[in-house]
C-alpha cells in the first residue's frame, strides 16, 4: 500500500469549491483525505508550499497522430507533452490514419495509452465512418469502447441532415457531437483571417462567417434535435455570442477556446510566419476580446489546445501550403494563467476551465480533488518564468507561434493516479 | 545617397527617398537602351537567375534585357523546367541554384510571401518579380517612372486603379509606391473584387467607376483574369466591360491630359476598349519601355553596383 501526503500547498479545487492551504493525502492511487494538518508516518511527503494543488488538467482536444501519422507525433510523445504541460486527461480526435471509427482503432489508443503513454487518453470516435461526411460511425460500440465524445474535426460535417441525424443517434447514447464549424464554401481557399492584415499580405482571407454561419447551424440542430453539442475552438466575436445566447434558451450546447485564439490576433501572420497558420485563423482584436468576456462570463466551458503537431517539413514552406495548426500541451497552463495575471479570469475559473468543466462535457470522472477521486494532480509552480524554446518541447513537433516568448507558470509535478509521471 | 538593401522584396521596405533614388538610377540607365551598342560592363561578371515559376512574357524579358544590357550573365529557369515537378521543395530548388553562386536570384512565384521566405534562407540577393498577390515592386517602380515622365511629378496627382484589387499584386504595391510618393490613390471595382482594409492600405475606395474617373490625372485599368476570376465574382465580362470598363466616353470624366496605364496583358474590349488602348491617351508601351530601365536600376542596386569600386 503506497501513500503520498502534498503538504502546505494551496489547494484550488473548482469542483468542490476550494480554495485554500490544506494537506493532500493519496491512498493506492486515489485521494483519500483533504485537509489541515494531515500525518502519514508511511506516506512518502511532498513539500507544496508556494506551489498551487490543483485537479490533474484535462485538455479536451488533441491530436495525437497515432495511429499512421507517428512522424508528427505519437501516443508517447503527446502523453508525454500533455503531463509536461500538467495535463493528465487528454481527449485525442479522429483523424488518425485509420480513423477510430472502429472498435479496434479506439482498443489500440486505449491499450497503447495504458501500456506506454503518460496521461489518460479518451479517444473522440468519429462522427462519420472515415471522416467521409457519408454513413454514421458505429457510436454505441465506440461508445461502449471508450469513446467520450464524436467529431469529424478538421473537417465540418457539411450535410444539415447528417448533422441532424449525428445529433439524435449520439445523445442516444449520452455523447455530445463536437462540432468544428466551417462553411467551407465561404472558406474558398482561404488561409488566413480575413481582413487587413490579409489584404496587406496578399493572403487569401477566411472570413468570420464561415464559422459564424455553421454555428448558427448546428445550435439550430442542437435545438431542434435536443442532442448535445460542443463546438470546438470558437475563435469568432459571433460564435461566442450565438453560445450565449443559446445557452439562454436552454440549448444543450458548450464551447472551448484554445489559448493561442485568446492571446494572438492575425498580426502574428505578419512575416508570413507559418507557425501563425492554423484552422480556425488567428483573429481580429475584437474576436479575442469576445473570447476572453466568453470566458469571464462561463459562455465559454472549456480551454482546449487543438494541439495539432506537424513536422518542419510541412511548416517549412511558403504560407499558403503550410500545414493548419499548432502544438498547444506545453503552452495552454502559462497561458492561461497569464489570463489570471491580467484580470480576465480568476484563478478557479482558470482550474476550472482546465478540469472540472471539460470533465463533466466528456463524461469522466476527472477533475475533482475529493475524496475518493482519482488522485490525478498538478502541482503548479506559479511564479517559475520559463523562455519557450521549441527544441526543447517534449511533443515530437515544435511548430509553435511561442517561440522565444517569456512564460511564467509551470507544472512542478504531475501525478496520474498517485504517481509522479513528470517532475520539473 | 546610401542604398542598404540587398533585397528587392516589396515597395513595403523603401521609404520616399530610397524610392525616388531607384527612379533616378533607372534614368540614367534609361538612354542606354537607345544607343545602338546597347551595353555597358556595369555588372560584368555578375550571375543573375531568373527563376520564374508563373508564366509570364514580359517581365521575364524585361529583367533578362536588363541583366544583359549591364552585362551580367543571365539564366532562365521556368517553373515546368524546375525540379518542383519533381516534388522538390522551394527551399531546396533555391538552395541548390544558390550553391552555383549566382548574385542574384530573380523570383516570380504564385505564393504570396515567397520571396520573403527565399531571402530568409539565402545568402544572395533576392528580387521579387511578382509573389502571389501580394507584391511586385518592379512593376510599381515603372509605373511611377511613368507617370513622373509624362506629368512631371507624382505628389498632388489622383491616381485612379479599377478592376479587381483583391488579386492584384500589382495594386499592393502601386498603392503602397504612390502613396509614399505622394499621390492619392482611388480604386473602384465591383464589390466581390475590393478586400476589407483598403482604407488602411491608404486609398480611398471609390462607390463607381464615374466617382474614380472624375479629375483623374492616371488611370490604371488592370487586367481581368479569366480563368481566376471567371467564377463567382462577375457574372460575365460583358457585364463588367460596361460598368468598369475604359472606353472613350468614360474616359473624358478624368482630366484632359490624364494618361491611361495597364500593367498587360490587355483584354481588349473587357477592361479597356480598343480605342482608348491605342489612343493619345495611353502610355501603356512606354511603361514597358521603362521597365527595363527599372530593372537595370533594380538589378545594378541589388548587386550593390553603387559601391562597387572601378579599378
Amino acid at each position: 500500500m503506497s501513500s503520498v501526503l502534498i503538504k502546505n500547498g494551496r489547494v484550488i479545487d473548482p469542483a468542490n469549491n476550494i480554495d485554500a492551504t490544506l494537506d493532500l493525502l493519496i491512498e493506492n492511487g486515489k485521494i483519500s483525505a483533504v485537509g489541515t494538518a494531515l500525518t502519514a508516518p508511511e506516506a512518502e511527503i511532498i513539500d507544496a508550499s508556494g506551489l498551487l494543488v490543483t485537479p490533474g488538467l484535462i485538455d479536451m482536444h488533441v491530436h495525437l497522430r497515432d495511429p499512421g501519422l507517428e512522424y508528427k507525433e505519437d501516443i508517447i510523445s503527446g502523453t508525454r507533452a500533455a503531463v509536461a504541460g500538467g495535463v493528465t486527461s487528454i481527449a485525442c480526435m479522429p483523424n488518425t490514419r485509420p480513423v477510430i471509427d472502429n472498435l479496434a482503432v479506439c482498443r489500440y489508443v486505449i491499450s497503447k495509452a495504458q501500456e506506454q503513454g503518460s496521461a489518460n487518453v479518451f479517444p473522440i470516435g468519429s462522427i462519420t465512418q472515415g471522416l467521409k461526411g457519408e454513413i454514421l460511425s458505429e457510436m454505441g460500440e465506440l461508445k461502449e469502447g471508450g469513446c467520450v465524445a464524436f467529431s469529424d474535426d478538421g473537417l465540418p460535417v457539411v450535410s444539415s441532415e447528417m448533422m441532424r441525424r449525428a445529433l439524435e443517434y449520439a445523445d442516444t447514447f449520452d455523447a455530445p457531437i463536437i462540432s468544428h464549424a466551417e462553411d467551407l464554401s465561404l472558406v474558398a481557399g482561404g488561409v488566413m483571417n480575413d481582413g487587413p492584415v490579409a489584404t496587406d499580405l496578399g493572403l487569401k482571407g477566411i472570413p468570420w462567417v464561415a464559422e459564424d454561419a455553421m454555428t448558427a447551424r448546428d445550435i439550430m440542430l442542437a435545438e431542434f434535435t435536443g442532442g448535445r453539442l460542443h463546438m470546438a475552438h470558437v475563435s469568432t466575436k459571433g460564435s461566442v455570442e450565438m453560445v450565449r445566447q443559446a445557452k439562454a434558451r436552454g440549448v444543450r450546447v458548450s464551447c472551448e477556446a484554445t489559448p493561442h485564439h485568446f492571446t494572438l490576433t492575425d498580426e502574428a501572420v505578419r512575416g508570413y510566419d507559418t507557425n501563425a497558420k492554423m484552422n480556425p485563423p488567428l483573429r481580429a482584436q475584437a474576436d479575442v476580446d469576445a473570447i476572453r468576456a466568453g470566458l469571464a462570463d462561463g459562455t465559454i466551458d472549456a480551454i482546449a489546445t487543438d494541439h495539432a503537431p506537424h513536422h518542419i517539413d510541412e511548416k517549412n514552406v511558403e504560407f499558403a501550403i503550410a500545414m493548419n495548426g499548432i502544438v498547444g500541451l506545453e503552452t495552454m497552463l502559462p497561458l492561461t494563467l497569464k489570463l489570471v495575471e491580467e484580470g480576465v479570469i480568476d484563478l478557479q475559473q482558470a482550474i476550472a476551465l482546465m478540469s472540472c468543466r471539460p470533465a463533466r462535457i466528456l463524461g469522466i470522472e476527472r477533475g475533482t480533488l475529493g475524496q475518493g477521486a482519482v488522485a490525478d494532480i498538478t502541482l503548479i509552480d506559479p511564479d517559475l518564468e520559463w523562455e519557450l524554446v521549441p527544441e526543447q518541447l517534449y511533443s515530437k513537433s515544435k511548430n509553435s507561434p511561442f517561440a522565444g516568448w517569456k512564460m511564467k507558470g509551470a507544472a512542478f509535478k504531475t501525478l496520474l493516479a498517485g504517481k509522479v509521471v513528470f517532475e520539473r | 545617397m546610401n542604398f542598404q538593401h540587398r533585397h528587392v522584396l516589396g515597395i513595403k521596405q523603401f521609404n520616399a527617398e530610397e524610392l525616388n533614388f531607384i527612379l533616378d538610377t533607372a534614368e540614367s540607365f534609361k538612354e542606354i537602351n537607345t544607343r545602338s551598342i546597347k551595353k555597358v560592363p556595369t555588372l560584368r561578371g555578375k550571375t543573375i537567375i531568373n527563376l520564374f515559376f508563373e508564366a509570364s512574357t514580359r517581365t521575364r524579358t524585361s529583367f533578362e534585357i536588363a541583366g544583359k544590357r549591364l552585362s551580367a550573365d543571365t539564366v532562365n529557369i521556368s517553373g515546368s523546367a524546375s525540379s518542383v515537378v519533381k516534388g522538390e521543395t522551394l527551399e531546396d530548388t533555391a538552395r541548390n541554384i544558390e550553391a552555383m553562386h549566382p548574385d542574384i536570384i530573380v523570383m516570380r512565384h504564385s505564393a504570396s510571401g515567397s520571396s520573403d521566405y527565399l531571402a530568409a534562407r539565402l545568402n544572395c540577393s533576392v528580387v521579387n518579380a511578382g509573389d502571389g498577390t501580394h507584391e511586385h515592386p518592379s512593376q510599381a517602380l515603372l509605373d511611377a517612372f511613368t507617370i513622373r515622365q509624362h506629368r512631371g511629378k507624382i505628389a498632388g496627382l489622383k491616381v485612379a486603379i479599377i478592376g479587381d484589387i483583391a488579386h492584384s499584386r500589382v495594386v499592393r504595391s502601386n498603392i503602397n509606391c504612390l502613396k509614399k510618393l505622394g499621390a492619392e490613390v482611388v480604386v473602384a471595382g465591383p464589390k466581390t473584387m475590393l478586400p476589407p482594409g483598403l482604407e488602411m492600405l491608404g486609398c480611398r475606395v471609390a462607390p463607381s467607376l464615374s466617382d474614380a474617373l472624375e479629375d483623374a490625372d492616371v488611370v490604371m485599368m488592370l487586367r481581368i483574369q479569366l480563368e481566376r476570376q471567371g467564377k463567382s465574382l462577375i457574372p460575365s465580362l460583358r457585364e463588367y466591360s460596361r460598368f468598369f470598363g475604359l472606353n472613350e466616353n468614360n474616359l473624358k470624366l478624368a482630366k484632359p491630359d490624364a494618361i491611361v496605364m495597364h500593367p498587360g496583358p490587355m483584354n481588349r474590349g473587357v477592361e479597356i476598349s480598343t480605342a482608348v488602348a491605342d489612343g493619345p491617351q495611353n502610355v501603356i508601351l512606354d511603361q514597358v519601355e521603362n521597365g527595363v530601365a527599372i530593372r537595370m536600376a533594380l538589378l545594378y542596386l541589388a548587386a550593390g553596383g553603387d559601391k562597387m569600386v572601378e579599378g
